[in-house]
């Protein structure tokens, strides 16, 4: 084949383009930032070089554009290790986008809260499905038909423990392989390309309260998990389980003493409350550890560099303070552990003795910023206590934490001590009516990940706006034991939206600008080089905005309300793909998903008198739709 | 009618009845929703007082039960009554809005149970020993709600020698909300605070010492709950038929409560005003014993 067929057949011509523009770019990306960029500056690399050799008519090892192609990849939820959930693909950009259309659908068969993030490698997407958790492969070369469906057969039970819909956050690809959680607290690692189970193993017990929904991170020979289940007393932990044999390599709970936290010489938190030996035991009362909470169930980033992981604990069970006084650590904060031994580097605590339920469970995206002059290695955070944590990602030091929703149930972060400070007049008391508690329980936003443009320097937020109203009055019965539980209601806050998607100037630590919606924007996003960020809307909207305008440039209305993770991908003809699962439910959706009762406004813990008008905005749905230009 | 005529009409009815499939009227079903591993109150062998005295509504009204099973946690009236997949579930404590509640067939209270050789006599939350013995509560953890023990505890800075023992445990084992008496009678706690129901039929067969709560409310929450019969709120129909079967059967339930141990409080000041106490924990009045 000469050189010039060579080259049109390996190569489209945006490609062609691309190449290039990848191998000059790739230099200048790497004096901005020195990780997360390794695997493709690598495939950048020689994909430059394939082009050079496939010009000279030299070599040809596999096709080229399998290595350029990798760019256009989707094999981890939050598209790398950091988290930022950009892609560099730009054919559909502000002034193309009006043009969208749908090219394919897919029908998952189950009708539940739809939150995962669908991956794409070669040529093929992989889907994990809500309870029961089938693993779905299909061909994007065929528009989507199934090249093989996993089964794992979870037991039903684990559906009446799991607290918020029956979701599943997604799978993860690393080195031919397919890993994932099922309900019942199993971990999967099935061959990419078969569908063949390699190894299954159990890592929690649903007859104990625990089950699973997280996506897993997969990270040198380690796949990192953990638990959910924090209303029912479960204990939390990360496990790392070994990619190869499926054995657990170490396990690192969330509360009692260091050794089980895996807190060792090396631990060095920043501020003098989180130091101190066995504080997983001191800051509770005796024993109360032992069902302390602190379950991780959100995102898990990684910085190959100070080789750390970064992820979130959830809230301390019981939900009630008064029963245990203290920290309550390591509930309700962040943690950095390298992931060859789980060793703890340090901890930061957004909500010491946590009031209201504000999991500390979300995405700590990791950027390389200049900030006041200065070159820092940090971390977003956007917690559920309403503040934009900005940290020294080497240290736990909190450089900023900004309202980016309305909040009353505190008064601030002290930076000297890193301490939330609560707001006392909002503090919850047996029998005592507390009324406009903001952020509410799901936080000024919940698990729904944010992504990061390095071309605006903006995060895209999804999340929503609403506060809660505590009247203990209820009675209720659980396990034949009766008793009286606060009538928790949620409502919108502030100017009657009760969602939000913006843009945060990090650095700026303001809005820049934000669309409001009626519902809660639970859908996660993505962000590209286009410049173009994608979310929905519960009542099933799929947008596209303008990510440097704000303006909405395309909408699409799918069959039931979004709450998963949009992908962009490049399919086998070269074009931009954008993906994205519809099916309402997750917790907000619960009315829907779980066919709750609207008169009963506390059902979901609160969140159903929120949402009493989306029965009629969405039904339940569970299908995959594919855009494109 | 001729005699002869009489007989064919008789015989005619006869073979009619036969031919027509059925040998005797289908019986009435009463599908009640029930957890199957929680004793006292049910299990999945009818052990339970709830499944004794649901076999007596049956008899009274010549039904057959069907159970589902399923554990009482959250959503477990929502998949059940709600659904219409279920009748009845047998123990719902008055003023409960997740279903339409009959009048209460027992009244009991939150009780202490500890070790028989224990000197105290145990009846007031405010007994100075509860601040330095340990004392076991069972936990729920529902949106910022916990059972009466827990609030008042906490209420009185009693913390640290508090040992909490969830309503959940481990679904493995039998009846995982008795692991709080067994601890008692292990020694893990000097007392525990209990449900009445659980506290009674667990501490009998270790001997232990069982006594009511004597406030009726206290930090802003009762101590007392009366329980009836639930059903789906559309249902006001099964709810007045099973106050007559109630009503008909009430010394024989009695008696079925008594076996199984729990203790019981007069039902009259419930069927007077049933919201009533709960009304008056909140604003911290006590409520009529």
């Amino acid at each position: 084949m000469d050189v010039a067929s060579r080259l049109s057949g390996q190569f489209r011509e945006s490609e062609d383009i691309k190449v290039m523009e990848v191998g000059v770019r790739w230099q200048g990306r790497y004096q901005l930032k020195s990780f997360g960029f390794v695997g493709r500056q690598a495939s950048a690399c020689t994909v430059v070089l394939r082009w050079c050799l496939a010009v000279c008519g030299v070599l040809s090892i596999e096709p080229s554009f399998a290595a350029a192609k990798q760019d256009g990849d989707w094999t981890m939820p939050g598209k790398n290790y950091q988290g930022t959930r950009y892609s560099e693909l730009e054919q559909i950009t502000p002034e193309n986008a009006g043009k969208l259309k749908v090219a394919w659908t897919f029908s998952t068969s189950i009708n539940r809260g739809q939150e995962a993030a669908p991956l794409v490698v070669n040529d093929t997407m992989y889907l994990v499905t809500p309870y029961p958790n089938y693993v779905f492969a299909l061909d994007l070369k065929q528009s989507g038909t199934v090249k093989w469906k996993y089964d794992p057969k979870p037991e039903a039970a684990a559906q009446g423990v799991a607290c918020c819909d029956v979701v599943n956050r997604g799978c993860f690809y690393d080195n031919g392989k397919i890993f994932f959680n099922t309900l019942d607290c199993h971990t999967i690692a099935l061959d990419a390309a078969s569908g063949k189970e390699l190894w299954k193993t159990k890592l929690g017990e649903i007859n104990q309260g625990e089950t699973m929904t997280m996506a897993p991170l997969v990270v040198k020979g380690k796949v990192l998990v953990g638990n959910s289940g924090g209303e029912m007393g479960v204990r939390g932990w990360l496990t790392a389980v070994d990619a190869n044999s499926g054995k657990i390599a170490w396990r690192a709970y969330s509360t009692g003493p260091d050794k089980d936290v895996l807190i060792g010489p090396n631990f060095k938190p920043f501020y003098e409350g989180e130091r101190g030996k066995d504080l997983g035991v001191s800051s509770w009362p005796p024993n109360q550890w032992q069902i302390g909470g602190g379950t991780v169930w959100g995102w898990v980033t990684y910085d190959p560099e100070l080789d750390l992981l970064y992820y979130g604990t959830g809230n301390p069970g019981p939900w009630n303070p008064e029963i245990r006084p203290g920290d309550n650590k390591y509930t309700c904060g962040i943690f950095a552990r390298h992931p060859d031994n789980g060793d703890a580097a340090w901890f930061y605590q957004t909500s010491p003795h946590d009031l209201f339920d504000h999991d500390g469970i979300n995405e700590s995206i990791l950027l390389d910023l200049t900030i006041d002059g200065k070159p820092r290695k940090i971390l977003v955070h956007p917690g559920r206590t309403g503040y934009m944590y900005v940290l020294d990602r080497q240290t736990g030091e909190v450089l900023s934490a900004t309202p980016f929703g309305y909040i009353t149930s505190s008064k601030g972060v002290d930076l000297k001590t890193g301490r939330l400070i609560p707001a006392e007049e909002k503090k919850p008391h047996t029998g005592k009516t507390v009324r406009d508690v903001a952020p509410a329980s799901p936080g000024a936003k919940d698990w729904q990940p944010c992504a990061y443009s390095p071309r605006t320097g903006w995060l895209y937020v999804p999340h929503q706006n609403l506060t809660m109203d505590y009247e203990a009055t209820e009675v209720n019965y659980i396990s034949g034991t009766p008793y009286v539980g606060a009538n928790v209601k949620m409502y919108a806050a502030k100017g009657g939206n009760r969602g939000e998607f913006c843009a945060w100037d990090i650095l700026g630590k303001t809005n820049v600008w934000q669309i409001k919606e009626n519902f809660p924007v639970w859908s996660g996003t993505v962000v590209t080089a286009g410049d173009i960020a994608f979310y929905g809307t519960m009542e099933g909207w799929f947008k596209a905005v303008n990510a440097r305008t704000g303006q909405i440039v395309w909408q699409f209305k799918t069959g039931s309300g979004i709450i998963g993770q949009p992908v962009t991908y490049l399919g086998p003809d070269g074009k931009q793909y954008v993906a994205i699962l519809s099916g309402v439910g997750g917790w907000p959706g619960a009315i829907v998903s779980g066919d709750l009762d609207g008169r009963d406004p506390t059902a979901a813990l609160g969140f159903v008198n929120a949402m009493k008008d989306l029965p009629q905005a969405s039904t339940k749905g569970g299908t995959l739709y594919v855009f494109s230009l | 009618m001729s005699f002869r005529f009489k007989i064919v009409l008789l015989v005619a009815v006869f073979v009619l009845g036969f031919s027509s499939g059925q040998s005797e009227p289908a019986k009435r079903v009463l599908r009640i929703a029930a957890d199957p591993n929680n004793l006292p109150f049910s299990n999945d062998r009818g052990e339970g007082f709830e499944n004794r005295i649901a076999a007596v509504i049956a008899r009274d009204l010549n039904a057959e039960i069907h159970y589902t099973w399923r554990a009482q946690r959250r959503g477990f009236f929502r998949e059940t009554l709600k659904t219409g997949d279920c009748d009845m579930v047998m123990g719902v404590p008055v003023g409960f809005d997740k279903a339409l509640v009959t009048s209460p067939y027992y009244r009991s209270a939150y009780v202490f149970v500890s070790c028989p050789d224990s000197e105290t006599r145990f009846a007031s939350l405010d007994a100075p020993a509860l601040r330095t013995l340990r004392v076991g509560v069972q936990l729920i953890g529902d949106d910022g709600a916990n059972t009466p023990p827990a609030h008042a505890l906490a209420a009185r800075g009693i913390v640290t020698n508090v040992i909490g023992f969830t309503v959940y445990g481990d679904y493995r084992q039998p009846n995982p909300p008795a692991r709080i008496v067994d601890a008692v009678a292990r020694g893990d706690v000097d007392v525990a605070l209990v449900w009445g129901p659980l506290g009674g039929y667990f501490a009998n067969p270790k001997s232990l010492k069982v006594s009511p709560v004597s406030e009726t409310t206290d930090s802003g929450v009762p101590f007392q709950f009366a329980i009836g019969i639930g059903v789906s709120r559309k249902n006001s129909a099964l709810r007045d038929e099973l106050n007559l079967v109630l009503a008909k059967h009430d010394r024989e339930i009695k008696r079925i409560l008594d076996d199984f141990g729990v203790p019981q409080l007069p039902l009259e000041a419930a069927a007077a005003n049933p919201t009533n106490a709960l009304a008056m924990a909140q604003s911290g009045q006590e409520a009529p014993k």
